[in-house]
């Protein structure tokens, strides 16, 4: 059967259950990200105030594993100011591409996505929602 | 072997899969089953030995040596011009060799349309083309001023052709279509289609990547202007496919590169040209790949293209049946088995085409997911992606009937729809 390195509950259960799907009407930064490669589509809303976020949302299309990590990502950067969120990402970013990083507790959800690396074609599903939050927060 | 092959009545997949190498292949611990044959074939023996045969025997540079081996590539890349001519009963003068099928859209945008088209000129598309017979337009559409108008497809996934006349009215320069879809498989009448633009004056180029491997073509018979395909989804190597053009057109279209071979006289000003269709092949052609396209056209003919047709026709309908019995599973394009070529595009309602590609994979499964360089018709659909299982001469019922119940995997790991 299907290698649940991949498919880890959690990313299942992320994928079924998204935690915060759906527009964010008072956002003050959003942006849209797509994968060229598959036509996945994303659009990712955040509220700040100041340097804080506050909210993060994200809506679109696409498989569990793009799904599950931006579902993830929404969850994990409430409440980080935007440094925090810009290391959270870059730390996420080494782990899926395999370089040196901070390894991720295994009680936090972002962990299960270390299975995505083995699969370089997946990689870009779980790279879409943090390669769209880093054009939020570079702009 | 081959000649056994042709007498036999009866279609022999099994003696066509010992001639495909790859075919023996396990992936994840599973035979593999290739079901992505409309993104590339596999290679019989017969086309790897003629690409080993011509570097280990023949190899020399083509119409420049007075060699024997020299003599003997010109010969043999010649002679795979003349069967991949006849194949699409077509003269051999008429047949550029390309890289692929768009390059040779290309070659026809840029050397064509940039000569005939002029600002406000409109040129028809339809909107089941790929990539390749769109952006070309749009590119040669800036150049020019050009206008594009796209003729839509009916829900059923088959050319509204009502919509193609009303277009047909407004007198297009171009009508520039596919002849099978790469999503929906659709057949398009391309014969009527070429007859009606030409009533209107305008000139007919038909992508036929999708249709040359699968069913007997005759470009003769269509009538059409150009007809682009490409080798590798015919058996053939990577990197060489072909433009077919009306003798007329090519003479009096200007060269697409410049360079070597496509010269008849150079003076520091300016040059002539070679004959067709060699004033359209700058520089050194890709000629072991044009010889492995010739031994590719020769299988296919021994094993006839319409026994082929009617192989792929009895795998689609199965598949077809047996997925639009699917409660969780939509089927895209034409119900009718003989409305379409080999390939059957579909989605899961509740399990993205990525996973499910990824899951069958892990049983040797090879389909592909993805908007298949169509994101119009995608837009069309409504979807971002799809999933899509595709046939040739060498898949039997029973891979269609271990593809269909490897679904169930993504059921056991997604879940049932609705549940
Ligand atoms: C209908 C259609 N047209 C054109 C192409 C382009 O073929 P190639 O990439 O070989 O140039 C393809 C292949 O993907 C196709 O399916």
């Amino acid at each position: 059967m299907v290698d649940d390195e991949l498919y880890r509950e959690i990313i299942l259960e992320h994928y079924h259950h998204p935690r915060y799907k759906g527009a964010l009407p008072d956002a003050n930064l959003t942006a849209e990200g797509m994968n060229p490669l598959c036509g996945d589509e994303l659009t990712l809303y955040l509220k700040t105030d100041g340097d804080r976020i506050v909210e993060a949302r994200f809506d679109g299309r696409g498989c569990s594993i793009s799904q599950a990590s931006a579902s993830m990502l929404t969850e994990a950067i409430r409440g980080l100011t935007v440094d925090e969120a810009k290391a959270l990402l870059e730390r996420v970013k080494a782990m899926l591409t395999g370089s040196p990083h901070e390894p991720f507790d295994e009680d936090d959800d972002l962990s299960a996505l270390e299975g995505v690396k083995k699969y370089p074609v997946r990689i870009k599903c779980a790279l879409l929602a943090w390669t769209t939050l880093e054009e939020i927060l570079h702009k | 072997m081959m000649t056994s092959l042709q007498t036999q009545l009866k279609y022999d997949v099994e003696a066509i899969r010992a001639d495909f190498p790859i075919l023996q292949r396990r992936v994840n611990g599973h035979p593999l089953v290739y079901l992505d044959n409309a993104a590339t074939s596999q290679k019989p023996r017969q086309v790897i030995d003629a690409l080993v045969h011509y570097y280990e025997f023949t190899n020399a540079n083509v119409h420049r040596g007075l060699h024997t081996l020299a003599e003997e590539a010109t010969e043999a890349y010649e002679s795979a011009r003349a069967k991949v001519a006849r194949f699409i009963g077509a003269e051999p003068e008429s047949v550029v060799f390309t890289r692929n099928a768009t390059e040779a859209i290309n070659l026809v945008a840029y050397a064509w349309g940039l000569a005939n088209l002029k600002s406000g000129d409109r040129i028809v598309l339809t909107e089941m083309e790929h990539h390749s017979n769109i952006v070309p337009w749009q590119l040669i559409a800036r150049l020019t001023g050009a206008q594009l108008h796209y003729v839509p497809f009916t829900p059923e996934g088959e050319m509204d052709m009502e919509a193609l006349d009303n277009a047909l009215r407004q007198e297009p320069k171009l009508v520039a279509i596919v002849h099978v879809s790469n999503v929906l498989g659709t057949v398009n009448p391309v014969e009527e289609i070429t007859r009606k633009a030409h009533a209107v004056g305008a000139k007919v180029l038909i992508d036929g990547a999708q249709a040359v491997p699968h069913k007997p073509v005759d470009v003769t018979r269509i009538g059409c202007d150009f007809y682009a395909f490409s080798g590798h989804k015919m058996l053939a190597p990577t990197g060489i496919g072909a433009l077919y053009a009306r003798r007329e057109l090519l003479e009096e279209m200007p060269p697409f590169m410049g360079g070597g071979s496509m010269i008849r006289r150079v003076t520091h000003e300016f040059s002539t040209w070679a004959d067709i269709p060699t004033k359209f092949e700058a520089g050194t052609p890709n000629i072991a790949d044009a010889i492995g396209f010739g031994a590719a056209v020769d299988y296919l003919q021994h094993v006839g293209m319409e026994a082929i047709r009617q192989h792929e026709q009895r795998l689609t309908a199965e598949a077809l049946r047996l997925l639009e019995a699917e409660e969780d599973i939509v089927v895209y394009g034409p119900r009718d088995p003989q409305r379409r070529c080999g390939l059957v595009s579909f989605n899961f309602k509740h399990v993205h085409p990525h996973d499910v590609a990824q899951v069958l994979d892990a049983r040797g499964i090879a389909i592909r997911a993805g908007h298949h360089c169509c994101q119009i018709i995608m837009r069309r659909l409504d979807v971002t992606a799809t999933a899509r299982a595709s046939f040739y001469l060498y898949n039997t019922i029973e891979e269609i009937h271990t593809f269909v119940e490897a679904l169930d995997d993504v059921r056991k790991v997604f879940g049932k729809y609705g549940g």
